[in-house]
Order: C-alpha cells, then sequence, then structure tokens
C-alpha cells in the first residue's frame, strides 16, 4: 500500500504544478518593479559610497526619481575607490563619491563627461573619552602628530575608500605618517571600523553622516571637527558612454539634473537623523535666494 | 579577467608577495588549530553519544546535526557578542584577535567532525563491540578498536571540517576584523581586494586559496591511503 502511495506522488505533483503555472501568469504583479521590469523599462546603475548608502537619503530620494522617470534604479554602495573603478570599467551608469584627488583623476583621465558638486559634510576624528592623547581641541595636524609620537592606537579604514584618502591627505599634510604598533588598518567599512574603534579604544577618522546616524551605538565621543581641513565634499559624476556604448547617458543625466535641482537640494537640507543634519547641500545658496 | 586572476596568482606566488604569504599562513594555522581541538572535542562527544547512555542523547544528535547548517555568519555574530567587550568574556579582549578566529571555527568544525564520529560508530558491525568483550577487551582498548573500525569516516569528516574553516569568511571578518598583518586571512583578503574594485588580485588570492585548500586535502588524502594499506 505504501509503495502505491508513492507512485502516485510524482503525478500529483505534475498535476499541481501544471494547475498553478497559469495561475501565476494571471496574478497581477504587486510590485509596481516588476511592471516596469516585464516593459523593459530602463534600469541607472548607480555606484555610491557607503557612508551615503548608509545615512538613508538615498531611500528618501531614489523612490522619486524612479516614479517620476517610470524608471528604477539600481543602488550599488561601495566605497569610492570601487565606486570609481565601477564607473571605469562601465559597470554603473552614475556614481557618486567623495574622493576630490580621485575625482579630478578620473575626470582627467577622460572617464567621466559631467562632474557636478551636490552636498558636503564634514569629517571628525573621535576617540575614547578619557582622550589619553589629549587632542581635544587641537590643531588638526598638531592632533595627528601627537597620536602617533604617543604611539596611540588608531584605527585606518586601509582600503582606498574616501575617507582613507582623505586619512592619507591629512597625515601628509602633518609631515607623513611614522609607522606605530597601534596603527591598525580594517580595510572595512566605516560601520565595521567604527564598531572596532570603538572596543579597542582607538582613535579613528569618520564622517559626519556615519557619526550621527551610529553615535548612539559608540561609547567614543567626537573630539575634532568643523575645520576646513576635514570638509568633506560629495560629487556626482555621468560615466563616459563613448567607451561603454551599453551606458544609459540619456537616464544618468535625468537622474544628475534631479539632484541638483533645487527641490533635492532643499530635501537634503532638510533631511535629518535625531534632530541632526547630515549633509549641507551645495547647489542652493545662489539658486534658492530668490 | 579570469585569465588576468590566474596570472596575478602565478605572479604573486612566483615572487613570494609577503601579504599574500602572511595572510595564507595565518589562515593555515588558525583552521588547523581549531580543526585540531575541534577533532579532538568531537570525536570524543561523537564515542560517548554513541556508546554511554548520555541523558538526552538523542535531542544532543540532533542539535549537532542542526548545528552542520549553522551558518557562519552567525556564528561569528553570537562569537562577536561572547567577546566583545561588553559580552561575558570581554575582559580578556579577545575580539579582533586571531584567538577569535580560532574560537569561531571551532565551533564550525565541532558539529562536523561530532556528528560523522556518531554516524560512523554507530554504524560498525555489531559484532566489533562484541568481539572486543569476548576477547576481554578493556575500555580503553575497546575505544581505541571503534576508532580504528571507523577511522575512514573520521579522517573525511576532518577534512570537511577543515575545509570548511579554512575558506569562511563570515567569522573571520566579524570576530578577526581583518586588520592588516594581524588578523587578515586570504578569505578576509579576497573579500578587501573586491571591495576595492581590484578584481584580479581578488581572484589571485582565491587561488592561492584554492590551491592550498587542494594541496592540504590531497595530503590527507594520500596519508589516509597509505596508512589504509599498510593496515591491510
Amino acid at each position: 500500500m505504501l509503495l502505491q502511495h508513492h507512485h502516485w506522488l510524482p503525478v500529483f505533483m505534475i498535476a499541481w504544478c501544471i494547475f498553478l503555472v497559469p495561475g501565476c501568469e494571471n496574478n497581477p504583479p504587486a510590485n509596481p518593479h516588476v511592471k516596469i521590469d516585464a516593459n523593459k523599462t530602463s534600469v541607472l546603475r548607480f555606484a555610491v559610497t557607503t557612508s551615503t548608502q548608509d545615512s538613508g537619503l538615498l531611500d528618501m530620494l531614489v523612490p522619486l526619481f524612479e516614479q517620476s522617470h517610470a524608471c528604477r534604479v539600481d543602488v550599488i554602495a561601495v566605497g569610492s575607490g570601487a565606486a570609481l573603478k565601477k564607473g571605469e570599467s562601465g559597470d554603473v551608469d552614475v556614481v557618486l563619491v567623495h574622493a576630490p584627488a580621485a575625482e579630478d583623476a578620473f575626470m582627467k583621465a577622460g572617464h567621466g563627461i559631467r562632474h557636478e558638486p551636490l552636498m558636503h559634510n564634514y569629517f571628525l576624528i573621535a576617540g575614547p573619552v578619557e582622550d589619553l592623547a589629549g587632542i581635544r581641541g587641537k590643531d588638526l595636524v598638531v592632533a595627528l602628530k601627537t597620536i602617533a609620537e604617543g604611539s596611540h592606537r588608531f584605527i585606518s579604514r586601509g582600503d582606498g575608500s574616501g575617507t582613507h584618502q582623505r586619512e592619507c591627505d591629512l597625515w601628509q599634510k602633518a609631515g607623513g605618517r611614522p609607522p606605530w604598533d597601534d596603527y591598525i588598518e580594517s580595510g572595512q567599512g566605516q560601520g565595521k571600523t567604527m564598531m572596532m574603534a570603538d572596543e579597542m579604544n582607538a582613535y579613528v577618522l569618520c564622517d559626519q553622516a556615519t557619526w550621527l546616524k551610529q553615535s548612539d551605538k559608540y561609547r567614543l565621543v567626537p573630539l575634532l571637527t568643523g575645520t576646513d581641513k576635514l570638509h568633506n565634499p560629495y560629487a556626482v559624476m555621468v560615466v563616459d558612454p563613448s567607451k561603454h556604448p551599453s551606458l544609459n547617458v540619456k537616464l544618468a543625466h535625468s537622474f544628475v539634473d534631479f539632484l541638483i535641482s533645487v527641490e533635492t537640494q532643499i530635501l537634503i537640507a532638510d533631511y535629518q537623523i535625531n534632530g541632526h543634519t547630515l549633509f549641507h547641500p551645495d547647489r542652493l545658496s545662489e539658486e534658492s535666494t530668490k | 579577467m579570469i585569465r588576468d586572476g590566474i596570472i596575478d596568482a602565478l605572479k604573486l606566488l612566483g615572487r613570494l608577495d609577503t601579504s599574500v604569504i602572511d595572510a595564507a599562513l595565518r589562515s593555515l594555522w588558525i583552521s588547523t588549530l581549531a580543526v585540531t581541538a575541534a577533532s579532538l572535542a568531537g570525536v570524543a562527544i561523537g564515542l560517548l553519544l554513541a556508546r554511554k547512555p548520555v541523558p538526552g542523547r538523542a535531542v544532543l544528535v540532533v542539535l549537532f546535526r542542526i548545528g552542520m547548517s549553522v551558518p557562519t555568519v552567525l556564528i561569528g555574530l553570537l562569537c562577536y557578542a561572547i567577546l566583545s567587550r561588553r559580552g561575558p568574556f570581554g575582559q580578556y579582549e579577545l575580539l579582533y584577535t586571531t584567538w577569535a578566529i580560532v574560537i569561531g571555527e571551532f565551533f564550525l568544525a565541532l558539529p562536523i567532525v561530532t556528528t560523522w564520529t556518531h554516524g560512523a560508530i554507530m554504524r560498525l558491525d555489531p559484532r566489533v563491540s562484541e568481539t572486543a568483550y569476548t576477547l576481554g577487551a578493556r575500555p580503553i582498548q575497546r575505544t581505541l578498536t571503534y576508532l580504528n573500525e571507523a577511522r575512514l569516516a573520521i579522517v573525511l569528516a576532518v577534512l570537511t571540517a577543515f575545509a570548511r574553516c579554512f575558506t569562511e569568511l563570515g567569522i573571520a571578518m566579524m570576530v578577526g576584523g581583518n586588520i592588516r598583518g594581524r588578523t587578515r586571512t586570504l578569505t578576509t583578503a579576497t573579500a578587501l581586494e573586491t571591495a576595492q574594485g581590484e578584481f584580479a588580485r581578488g581572484m589571485a588570492m582565491s587561488f592561492v586559496l584554492l590551491l592550498l585548500a587542494m594541496g592540504v586535502t590531497l595530503v590527507i588524502a594520500w596519508f589516509s591511503r597509505s596508512g589504509q594499506e599498510s593496515a591491510s
């Protein structure tokens, strides 16, 4: 008897599938994105720095653009270095990064056809409350020198991201970085690097957006911020389509137009987490002062 | 890209790139240590579960079997919670050291060795234990007999556990922290190269990983084969 049951099982399963499959086709897609996919509406691939993605700002802006342009935006969050590499190899249409020197090189090498400043905030140096190096309120260059000379624990991203590039830049301004044992390279994103710094009671360079979003989880405190040397500009670039004809350059331009439009810039200015403004728009001053 | 990766891998190996050698040696000794410890514990637990009326034995066997499919990120997360400064073992400052990875991988390997050992001993011909009893073997001799009869399955279990630990990323990244020159392993180095868009170097790293994993497997397989031939 049991054997017979097993014998019939595949037949039931096939019958089940035959009944189910037409049913699936008749179901209207519940998600609007699915419908867009089916109609082969264009897709924009957008590489952004992890700090922007983690801030949640794009979760607010991107759906607005998707709705107004009936398209889909695939957001790929990586470090600035990797984002530019993806642009270079034509894997994305638009990149949003915060690495001015690398951006210049990208444009000069002809990988991009449009470069627009978008917004800015500041980097900050966070560290343990005890601040054994005593950098609180000091000049940035002096502070870095003090950390290095005292061999205090410092965690670097070490991953070629915008924040890491800025850190290298700052060390250069401080007269180069001497090697010391407690200079630690995490090779990970900002969030994880902050967790490590918190666990290891270390000094760390962090962008303001990541800090404001996550600082309530840390025991670290901000020690230095707000100076010109810690200015953190974000820019958006359209990748050159001449080398990669499959790029969606028209949609890419519309997207950049959308990001620097007055409406979007006001949204960026108003975007807050825990009562703190994360980004200051760069394109508002001249246009909105009517 | 794949061809570039292979060429880069050979170049990196050819000039004994220090960062690759460093990561490779670290990967090797971490997983060797973790698997050795897990094998000793796992074989002992497997034997106990198979031969002694441990209370709740059936439940334990099922738990270990489930343990084989616990994702490494979950093991990593649990180890993080335990080793973090705010965790119960925070005072030992083990987080972001290679010891943390060893501990995590121990828990990855333990269920594999335990389950396979238990299964192999359970499947032994009942005549093995009967014969041992009738010949008046002492408990320790009986245990050695069981292990000897099940050795092939146990060697395979250890191999599987080693392969899992050696190629594992989640635990090494979470509790090791991918610190350059300290806790960076071949897998976390690969993840870093890929995140930086250095695909060729990333691929080179994973080829080194693959080569080493294959090498270790072959060596152990060869040992166990020659061991079997000499025994028969």
